[in-house]
């Protein structure tokens, strides 16, 4: 099966005209299914036209409604990314994936409020996106580098997760879904909402779980883990180095007040029973050691 | 992106919370005029660094005549001030504030941050006024108070009485402590802030509150839309390389190793990092060139991590995306040749492109040492800072 998404599914893309969204979605259509799966566009300024065949509409419910579209993708820019994720959630589409990069938090604190209740998932933003291989790549990841299995990977990085990803083809183990849940500190998805999501999933076996200093995703899903986790779970959390206080790239990555920091995260996930590795080289490695 | 105490109380000050009254000084002059304009017969002289802990480092002194001021302005300004945030090296003191003494009966702490769990803005109020309010929470953290706050209906007046009874704030002034808190909370949520923090909120002898300190951070991704708080910013108390870094749109933060990274992506670059640490070296720095890294970019982060009298190696691992092995290939040789390039070099490179990437660096006749994978790399890198050193 995969998670959330496969070669059925239908994308709508916000942002389709610029130029990040231009070559991203030529990418994504390029892959596996690409070409049936990405239907619609989304502009205001420029509806009625097609990129590349793919028609533009001015909004998502239009695109939604005209070609039945209950995906999105975002490139927008980032004052005006989390309206974008406001619009998808009100057009009640069932998963928005948001690529932009440097969101103000009030923004998305307010955009999480009026998720509330309602039915949209999202992902991101400030990440890479989700793909199931072979199937559908919706996002920004080199797709070649992935092959069709039985791994979930769920991570809050984007090259991170490219190297997991290649240190597992090296064990010769191809993924089910991986997921890049971003590297902001208010996110959609979070560590444990896509374990559930992998531990109810038929076709994945194992998962490996990427993540980094800063907030507690990585310890409350290790905790839910602990009592309900079906299959091998593997971990590993990048910034042991990271000094306290200093935002690493990520805006979400920052140790403050002490709090976030690998080490503690390391711990919870090994009292949790969960295999971690202290080394980024051995995380495919380890997987592989926990395969039944 | 910080500001200095004496810029975060008089922004406050625009929405209506109160403060002791002062004057921001550059020079002993400035100083001992701020006093006397003051009035009085009690100041308090106070180190505007980036960074907490000034009291307990010597940073916040009472003067009680206008010789004293003097005296203090003389030994602060210029003084290095080591305080637990500030690290070893310590800050340099540029800036005063000269502030009217206030008559303390009561301190309290009070907060406002981004709460990542609820995703949401969450106060914090504490009757442990003038602690460290790690300490207060990790000792007594029933005396921490919180409210999530409701972006659409903001910091309702009844949540904002009930904390400021939960402190222990006395009767007669709850109303005016609440109406300060909620102040607080419509600068934070209008400004951008990402925290906000009166230690300590006092309440003096004529039952006034006061925010007697405050400290205030801002979300950089939300700056573009305050250019006047833009403007606040002081380079001074920031690092030389990162700001430099930024400017070329790098991603940079100076470490005390001896081995450089050049990475794409923050993730990979916190585990290269890391994974120095584990084969027994140390990173000089954090540096992510970024999604989409040009040759010039690359030759840039080169130089900078170069300046860097430390550096006894650098490693560069690359895992090329949607960024071309080959890129940061013709960036590296670049940036070989037009900088004398005086320590070993570890590269890694995978994903897009790599063969190409691999030929470029490989017919470049640089002395390039090639890893094959990140532990390789690691090793090697460890290795040659060894071998240099």
């Amino acid at each position: 099966m995969s998670i959330l998404v496969n070669r059925n599914t239908r994308i709508m893309t916000q942002g389709i005209t610029g130029k990040t969204g231009q070559f991203h979605t030529r990418m994504c259509r390029d892959y596996a299914n690409g070409k049936d799966c990405f239907v619609a566009g989304v502009n205001p300024k420029r509806a009625g036209e097609d990129f590349e065949g793919i028609p533009v509409f001015a909004t998502v419910k239009e695109a939604k409604e005209a070609t039945g579209a209950t995906v999105s993708i975002i490139y927008v820019p980032p004052p005006f990314a989390a309206a974008a994720i406001d619009e998808a959630v009100d057009a009640e589409l069932d998963l928005v994936i948001c690529i932009t990069e440097g969101i103000p938090v009030r923004d998305m604190i307010r955009t999480s409020y009026r998720m509330r209740g309602r039915k949209t998932r999202l992902i991101g933003p400030n990440c890479p996106g989700i793909i199931t291989p072979d199937e559908i790549k919706i996002g920004i990841m080199p797709g070649y580098i992935h092959k069709k299995g039985r791994i979930g990977v769920v991570s809050r990085s984007g090259t991170l997760t490219y190297e997991a990803v290649a240190q597992l083809m090296e064990q010769g183990l191809g993924q089910s879904t991986c997921i890049g849940i971003g590297g902001d500190p208010v996110n959609g998805l979070r560590h444990l909402d896509v374990m559930k999501l992998f531990n109810d999933d038929d076709e994945t076996d194992a998962v490996l779980m990427v993540g980094e200093i800063g907030g507690s995703d990585e310890e409350d899903c290790a905790r839910w883990a602990r009592d309900n986790i079906k299959k091998p779970l593997v971990g590993f959390i990048a910034g042991v180095t990271a000094p306290q206080g200093k935002r690493m790239g990520h805006a979400g990555a920052v140790i403050s007040g002490g709090k976030g920091t690998a080490q503690e995260k390391l711990a919870v996930m090994e009292e949790c029973g969960i295999k971690v590795t202290r080394n980024p080289a051995e995380m495919g490695k380890l997987l592989k050691s926990v395969l039944r | 992106m910080k500001i200095h105490e004496y810029q975060a109380k008089e922004i406050l000050r625009g929405f209506g919370v109160a403060t002791p009254r002062g004057i921001a000084c550059f020079s002993v002059n400035e100083a001992v005029e701020a006093a006397k304009k003051l009035g009085g017969d009690v100041w308090v002289v106070k180190a505007q660094i980036h960074a907490g802990g000034r009291g307990k480092g010597g940073g916040v002194k009472v003067a009680k005549s206008l010789e004293e001021v003097k005296q203090l302005a003389e030994k602060m300004l210029g003084m290095t001030l080591v305080t637990h945030q500030t690290g070893p090296r310590g800050q340099v003191v540029r800036r005063l504030l000269i502030e009217q003494g206030a008559d303390i009966r009561k301190e309290f702490y009070i907060g406002v941050t981004v709460d990542r769990t609820s995703r949401s803005v969450c106060l914090l109020a504490s009757s442990e006024g003038g602690m460290d309010i790690e300490e207060v929470a990790a000792r007594t953290p029933e005396r921490i108070h919180k409210v999530f706050i409701d972006p659409v209906a903001g910091l309702t007046g009844q949540d904002a009485d009930d904390i400021a009874r939960r402190i222990g704030i006395m009767e007669p002034v709850v109303g005016d402590a609440a109406k300060l808190l909620q102040a607080l909370y419509r600068a934070f949520d209008s400004i951008d802030a990402s925290l906000v923090e009166i230690n300590p909120l006092v309440l003096d002898a004529k039952n006034h509150v006061l925010a007697l300190d405050a400290k205030m951070n801002f979300d950089d991704n939300a700056l573009f839309r305050h250019p006047d708080i833009a403007a606040l910013r002081d380079l001074d108390e920031e690092d030389p390389a990162e700001i430099e870094a930024a400017e070329h749109g790098l991603s940079y933060i100076s470490l005390d190793g001896n081995i450089g990274c050049l990475v794409n992506g923050a993730g990979l670059a916190m585990a290269t990092m890391d994974i120095i640490k584990l084969y027994g070296g140390n990173p000089a720095n954090f540096l992510d060139v970024g999604g989409g890294a040009t040759a010039d970019k690359v030759a840039e982060a080169f130089k900078l991590m170069l300046r860097n009298p430390q550096l006894q190696a650098i490693l560069v691992n690359i895992f090329g995306g949607i960024m071309k092995c080959d890129v940061i290939a013709e960036g590296i040789v670049a940036a070989a040749r037009e900088v004398k390039l005086n320590v070993p070099l570890v590269v890694r490179l995978e994903g897009t492109n790599v063969d190409l990437g691999k030929n470029i660096l490989a017919e470049s006749g640089l002395p390039i040492i090639p890893a094959a994978n990140m532990a390789d790399a690691a090793e090697k890198a460890v290795t040659a800072a060894r071998g240099s050193a």
